[in-house]
């Protein structure tokens, strides 16, 4: 095992026929909600393997492998409905969108490029928002949406709604420019915002030790007067319990808060990478020792908060309906090539069309 | 009848939409408690207060990232740039993240951010600059330049209340050498991507827009006093979208045409303007399109430095002639 791994998790608890407390406020129901989004994020992203195989997603294809605990857990604290809470999610936040009320359906039509495609084939990939469901998609520079989503949470402050932003940034998009400015003015300016780093060891090739020179990203961030906590990213539960903290005192007015959530990145940046940067046994070990739904679901197990068949019943539903949205869509036809030039502007409503393309 | 100033024009405006709309904020570096580098904003947080009227730390990237956001929750913030120059620190939130946030992803991002342009004020290389080019390549944003106290306040009022985003570039050395009468209790609203004729006139055009605005002026009062040519000056005060019909009608009269601005040449505004032209009203012309522009340098802070690199009235008046006599 290689020294930058994190300590195996402490084994299970054994099961005893009194099931112990659930943590965290949660209920029965909701831990199996939380399943239910663990499960339909890898399975959805399995199924986007595929069709990138069939050449049928156009461009990359950014999986989540290793990190859907923190995703979906983080996001599963938020108050969700229309206009409620907002996050912005990076490429690997797959979960938090689904968690917001994203459908299958319109990331499948994303990654395909559809015409239907929430951007009607203008971005990729998970690169779309909704900010009545509560989700606004990132751009590929990294560390912009930090300030974007202070002006959110501020616009929140502002008009005095009692509704929380939240925002990831990766160890990588942590050295840009954009995140510092945009976590100074959020804490100045006392704005209810949760930022999740993640520490999920590689930023494309690029180790942490040559990314930043201390330890924890936590360190990093309590010079601003940020309160930093760091919490095992691969449990699902400790991710929930810490982000609810840190999003109720938020809400209550108290600034930014941030959370370090360590986890692993198992995948290559996208698709095409093949990791021979990424020591094997590393990769092993976290495969093995450390995927946070096997986790959550040997703690479910293990405390006797889910029943076998249940979680079979949750399996079954998530393959019929990712394969009921695959088959609805993935023969829709690309936008028309005309429609690109409409919408960069309110007014003029479409861009002039060059004349030798006059028919 | 009341005669402003451009600076006070300005705030008028900025005023005016604030009483108007509670969902127009201010933000930038020192706008609050110190009333603006230029006191544009001399007076707004006693009036609008601390939430309305933001104080920011020394960080563009995050005064325009923060606007957008907010923007898309239907606010109208309106970003200062302390001067225009340190606009290019937001370089990568205006044209990554703003100017696409509609196409890409049907957001509307109704931001405004302004500051001090241009030189003739001895501000050296950093707080002088005119960085419309840089933005001019970007679809998605919109720029205007006024070079009248009306324009100034019809402008950011128009600004404000477009649906886009827009830079409002407004000039220093205008702010309190240019005033005019405008009638209190008149609402003034200039439309965004409508340039203005600031002179009529015969035998040749002078497309120009901000400061050499006046210096294009200047140089046709002397070319009817010296000459007898008579020039047509064409104010654009939205570079974009540009007013395509306002310059295809000035050439169509005149059949010569001068371009005329402040920044330096490459790739400026002037060589799009020329294209455009060339484009649509080729057979109208009588002589090639000419440009007064900046040199391409850096600006100098020396007085005799800065006078040299910038476009000068003379400058424009020795292009004219040459351009009559063709």
């Amino acid at each position: 095992m290689s020294s930058r791994a994190a300590p195996a998790p402490a084994p299970a608890p054994a099961s005893s026929p009194a099931a112990p407390a659930i943590p965290a406020g949660l209920t029965r129901e909701q831990l199996l909600e939380l399943y239910r989004y663990l499960r339909l994020t890898r399975v959805l992203e399995e199924r986007l393997v595929a069709l990138y195989r069939q050449s049928k997603v156009i461009g990359g294809l950014f999986r989540s492998l290793g990190q859907e605990g923190e995703s979906v857990a983080t996001a599963y604290a938020l108050e969700r409905g229309r206009h409620r809470d907002i996050l912005s999610p990076l490429i690997r936040n797959l979960g938090a969108m689904l968690v917001m009320g994203a459908q299958p359906i319109e990331i499948l039509r994303q990654y395909m490029a559809k015409a239907t495609s929430p951007t009607r084939g203008r971005e990729l990939n998970i690169h779309f928002n909704d900010l009545e469901r509560g989700y606004l998609g990132q751009i590929s520079h990294l560390g912009d949406m930090i300030p974007v989503m202070a002006g959110i949470a501020l616009s929140f402050k502002l008009r005095g709604e009692p509704r929380v932003g939240l925002v990831y940034i990766g160890d990588g998009g942590m050295s840009t420019g954009a995140f510092h400015e945009g976590l100074n003015f959020a804490a100045v300016q006392r704005v209810p915002l949760v930022v999740v780093g993640e520490y999920n060891h590689w930023a494309y090739s690029t180790p942490p030790e040559r990314q930043f020179a201390v330890r924890d990203l936590a360190e990093r961030v309590k010079g601003y007067g940020v309160p930093a906590v760091t919490v095992d990213g691969n449990d699902v539960l400790a991710v929930y319990e810490a982000t609810k903290a840190a999003v109720a005192r938020a809400r209550a007015g108290e600034g930014v808060q941030f959370i370090e959530v360590k986890t692993y990145r198992r995948k290559g940046h996208a698709e095409h990478d093949d990791q021979r940067y990424v020591p094997k046994d590393e990769l092993e070990w976290w495969a093995a020792h450390n995927d946070p739904i096997e986790r959550y679901v040997q703690r479910l197990r293990a405390a006797g908060w889910a029943r076998e068949e249940e979680l079979a019943a949750i399996d079954a539903r998530v393959r019929a309906e990712v394969d009921e949205a695959t088959d609805a869509c993935v023969d829709e036809p690309l936008p028309p090539p005309a429609s690109a030039l409409e919408g960069v502007y309110a007014t003029p409503p479409a861009a002039p069309l060059h004349w030798y393309r006059r028919r | 009848m009341a005669e402003v100033t451009y600076l006070e024009a300005l705030r008028q405006g900025l005023w005016e939409e604030m009483e108007r709309d509670p969902n127009v904020f201010i933000l930038g570096e020192d706008i609050g408690l110190y009333g603006g580098a230029f006191k544009v904003t001399e007076g707004f947080l006693e009036r609008f207060g601390p939430s309305r009227v933001i104080d920011t730390p020394i960080s563009e990237a995050a005064i325009v990232g923060a606007a957008a956001g907010a923007a898309h929750m239907g606010l109208r913030p309106v970003a200062e740039m302390q001067f225009i120059d340190f606009i290019s620190c937001a370089y990568d939130m205006l044209t990554n993240y703003v100017a696409t946030a509609r196409y890409r992803a049907g957001l509307a991002t109704p931001i405004v951010v302004r500051g001090p342009c241009g030189g003739y004020v001895r501000g050296g290389p950093f707080h002088s600059q005119n960085p419309e080019a840089a933005f001019f390549h970007t679809p998605g944003l919109k720029i205007v330049a006024p070079a009248t106290a009306r324009d100034a306040k019809g402008l950011i009022k128009a600004a404000i209340r477009d649906d886009d985003p827009v830079l409002y570039l407004e000039h220093k050395w205008l702010y309190r050498r240019v005033k005019e009468d405008l009638p209190e209790g008149e609402e003034v609203l200039t439309p965004i991507g409508a340039a203005r004729v600031a002179r009529e006139g015969r035998d040749l055009s002078i497309i120009t827009y901000g400061a050499t605005v006046w210096k294009a002026l200047e140089a046709a009062e002397r070319l009817e006093r010296d000459d007898g040519v008579s020039a047509e000056v064409v104010d654009l005060r939205t570079l974009l979208p540009l007013d395509d019909a306002a310059i295809v009608r000035t050439v169509r009269k005149t059949n010569k045409v001068l371009i005329v601005h402040e920044d330096t040449r490459t790739g400026g505004v002037a060589g799009e303007i020329t294209a455009r032209i060339n484009e649509q009203a080729f057979e109208w012309l009588d002589g090639p399109i000419l440009r007064v522009t900046a040199h391409d340098t850096p600006l100098p802070y020396a007085p005799t430095l800065e006078d040299f690199v910038l476009p000068q009235t003379e400058d424009i008046v020795n292009a004219a002639r040459w351009l009559a006599a063709y």
